[in-house]
């Protein structure tokens, strides 16, 4: 028997509220708010209550998928970036570094949302970053 | 307060009577449930008290269901304070536990907290460390029953304007178990439909706490509103107290009368 509550921090958006996510024979069941984050205080929004439900959900996304000949197929990681890069070198070349944009996401963290906007300006020579936060 | 505690749930983890102890541990420096299973791990054992008495603490019943649900074989001990103790009691006459297979280990709460909550029990019936503070002065719903009806009205609906809908309060409590639940039914309250319809959706709440709210606040304090819920739900309670002379959890065994329909105590 393995039961655990795991502390973690909600990835809807970019509040940070933290939360347990509770933990049943490797099953993630509940999401428990954790009282003394200074961020949620033991509360949550719809979205964080709900948060354990994704985590096992069958159409969540776990390969790369790309189109081939109309239709979203599953690759390998190597086959979608080198795919990818190929095609970002490409664009960039023919029509130049402002041609392409790059958006980033409030479910991921501070570190790899940097990491994307330094690709951006630094390996694609642009300054085209956005984030969906303020979409 | 806590060594006693402790040794007592060592006592109960090495004897193995219990298979666990589900109880608050200080980790990441938070404090959260945890169900201890080793008697090493009772090092870092929390009694749910961060800044001030009791402001941590969390629905463990509800979490005990869970464990329980999938070891019904298997005995567990849990942390208990006087509200926890109403709410194991209710649970046990709802069939949501099994008595034989839980071992309460309880706390009593210190007086602000048992003045804080307005609690009428501030300990549960069988204390394993802690002095009895006294019930507190009802306040909040007798401040409510004050006003004029017209104001009262306008209270509670600018209080309940005020739902983000996140179903927090329903979440957390532990004496929500139903496996369908009627916030989540279409025809009482629209899907997708943001703020909910007011008071429909407080009221039908309120109304499901009929016989089951056993007064632990947790919802209010779920609440990212801040709606005074627990004040909302005093007030039934006391309801089912002057016209049925029934306080849920309070006396062992005693059901509900909205429990009793099947039963011949029922059909009196």
């Amino acid at each position: 028997m393995d039961y655990r509550t795991v502390l973690t921090t909600c990835t809807y958006c970019g509040c940070g509220c933290n939360f347990f996510l509770e933990v049943l024979d490797g099953k993630a069941i509940g999401t428990i708010p954790c009282k003394t984050s200074p961020v949620n205080e033991g509360k949550l929004c719809i979205k964080g209550w709900n948060v354990h439900e994704f985590i096992h959900n069958e159409k969540r996304l776990k390969r790369p998928l790309l189109r081939k000949n109309g239709r979203l197929e599953e690759v390998s990681w190597d086959e979608a970036l080198d795919y990818t890069a190929a095609r970002l070198k490409e664009i960039k070349e023919k029509s130049g570094p402002d041609s392409i944009g790059f958006l980033t996401s409030a479910k991921v963290t501070n570190e790899e949302n940097y990491i994307l906007q330094k690709f951006a300006r630094a390996g694609v020579n642009t300054n085209n970053v956005d984030h969906c936060a303020r979409l | 307060m806590i060594d006693s505690i402790k040794d007592k749930v060592k006592e109960l983890l090495d004897t193995g009577e219990i298979k666990g102890f589900l109880g608050l541990v200080r980790k990441n420096g938070h404090i959260g449930p945890h169900l201890f299973q080793k008697g090493d791990e009772l090092v870092d054992l929390s009694l749910g008290d961060n800044k001030i008495a009791g402001d941590s603490r969390y629905p463990l019943n509800k979490y005990l269901m869970n464990i329980a649900k999938a070891y019904p074989e298997e005995t567990f001990g849990v942390l208990i304070r006087g509200c926890d103790d109403r709410g194991l009691q209710a649970l046990y006459t709802w069939n949501q536990l099994n008595p034989k297979k839980v071992v309460a280990v309880g706390i009593t709460c210190p007086q602000e907290l048992a003045d804080a909550c307005e609690c009428l029990k501030p300990f549960p019936e069988d204390i394993t460390a802690g002095e009895c503070a006294k019930a507190g002065e009802q306040k909040s719903v007798a401040a409510v029953d004050a006003l004029v009806l017209s104001e009262r009205f306008s209270y509670w609906m600018d209080e309940f304007v005020k739902c983000i809908k996140c179903y927090g309060c329903s979440n957390v409590c532990p004496m929500c178990f139903c496996n369908e639940c009627s916030l989540k039914c279409d025809d009482l309250v629209k899907s997708g439909e943001l703020p909910p319809e007011i008071p429909v959706f407080h009221h039908t709440r309120a109304m499901h706490m009929v016989g089951r709210c056993v007064d632990c606040g947790l919802c209010e304090e779920a609440c990212p509103s801040g709606i005074p819920l627990r004040t909302l739900y005093k007030k039934v309670g006391s309801i089912m107290e002057d016209k049925f002379d029934f306080k849920t959890g309070m006396i062992r065994g005693q059901r509900s009368p909205l429990n009793k329909i099947d039963s011949a105590e029922g059909k009196k």
